[in-house]
């Protein structure tokens, strides 16, 4: 018998969580775009930490969908947790928690400015941190049923 | 195999929306774009424009314009070349968009030494140097003082009508004329009225060809 390690079956347990978390990030990732070389907003400094969390999870996600490959999760999650922190930190920024002195956004684009809102309505940064939490939480889950 | 196709698709349908909505987008930007231009139809050449080419010309190129703008530097020699071709039949228009940071300075001194005669010389001495002075992050228009000595300009009098209220009022119209236009890039082109929607040389030689095909067949 091969001792090679066979890989995660998700077909049934983690399929679709895993579905469901590349649905997410396939959502953001043409949303990400769509506002930035469509509508011509110029991404700021913490926005583009974020699309490099965001952009790669389609991919590892995708493959792993298309595989029927659990291992995935092992690969997105400290991505989505990347993501997730530098989400929370930027809403932090938004919100004028974090003060004004801490942002790094001197230059170019404020991470601070209200233009950072979709429809004048919804802030991007509180976007991004609603889609890497349920990322994360449909990750978690995920890596709870591969092992099981 | 079925959940293949479902990723499959998925993927297919979040592309299919992207490029639905941005051609949505694009076609609702040019309906405006072409509106502002029909129902502004007095923004386009003000008496102070600086022309180029033929001022008789029945072809009009309109263009805002930055000069501290890369692309703006690139479009020079190809407007210049059209102009220059066509045989009078087509004059340029110079409209200033100060988009960036420290544009509006050099506009200042770029019209300060229009009443000396020395506007092109001035102008292409300024995009030739783009690149010392026009640092987006940290620009230095003040700087184009230095590199315009050498045109034989008169520069304390070229200063003081860069400071001049007629420069500040001629940039005040030009932007105020650009936001009417909805131009929100530069160069913006306009030739006779019709805005450069498809953005590139040879569109905007097309352009230019069309208009004269017009105005050749009455």
């Amino acid at each position: 018998m091969s001792t090679m390690q066979q890989p995660a079956r998700t077909e049934h347990a983690a399929w679709t969580p895993l579905f469901l978390a590349w649905v997410i990030a396939l959502l953001a990732t043409a949303g990400a775009l769509f506002l930035g070389e469509v509508m011509g907003k110029t991404p700021c400094v913490l926005c583009w930490y974020q699309r490099i969390a965001m952009f790669p999870l389609v991919v590892i996600l995708g493959v792993g969908l298309l595989k029927s490959d659990g291992h995935g999760v092992g690969y997105a999650l400290p991505l989505a947790w990347a993501g997730w922190g530098i989400a929370l930190y930027h809403c932090l920024i938004f919100w004028g928690v974090v003060s004004e002195a801490l942002s790094p956004c001197r230059q170019g684009v404020s991470c601070a400015d209200a233009d950072v809102q979709v429809a004048g309505v919804v802030p991007i940064p509180l976007l991004s941190l609603v889609a890497f939490s349920a990322i994360l939480a449909l990750l978690l889950l995920a890596k709870r049923k591969v092992r099981t | 195999m079925n959940k293949k196709w479902l990723v499959i698709s998925t993927a297919a349908a979040v592309v299919v929306a992207f490029v639905a909505g941005a051609a949505f987008l694009r076609e609702r930007s040019t309906q405006e774009v072409t509106q502002a231009a029909q129902t502004n139809n007095d923004a386009f050449v003000r008496p102070h424009s600086p022309v180029f080419g033929n001022p008789a010309a029945k072809v009009t190129i309109v263009e805002f314009f930055d000069p501290s703008c890369e692309t703006c530097r690139a479009f020079y020699p190809i407007v210049k070349g059209i102009v220059n071709s066509s045989f009078g039949q087509v004059r340029l228009v110079v409209r200033y968009a100060a988009l960036h940071k420290g544009s509006d300075t050099a506009v200042k001194i770029i019209e300060g030494a229009r009443p000396q005669g020395k506007y092109w010389e001035v102008v292409e001495k300024v995009l030739a140097d783009q690149p010392r002075w026009a640092d987006h992050g940290n620009p230095q228009p003040e700087m184009i003082w230095d590199t315009v000595k050498d045109l034989g300009l008169d520069v304390a009098k070229a200063k003081a009508a860069a400071a001049s209220p007629e420069v500040e009022q001629v940039l005040r119209q030009d932007t105020a004329d650009m936001k009417a236009l909805k131009v929100t890039g530069t160069p913006g082109f306009f030739v006779n009225g019709t805005p450069l929607r498809d953005f590139g040389a040879v569109q905007l030689k097309a352009l230019v060809d069309e208009e004269i095909k017009k105005q050749k067949a009455p």
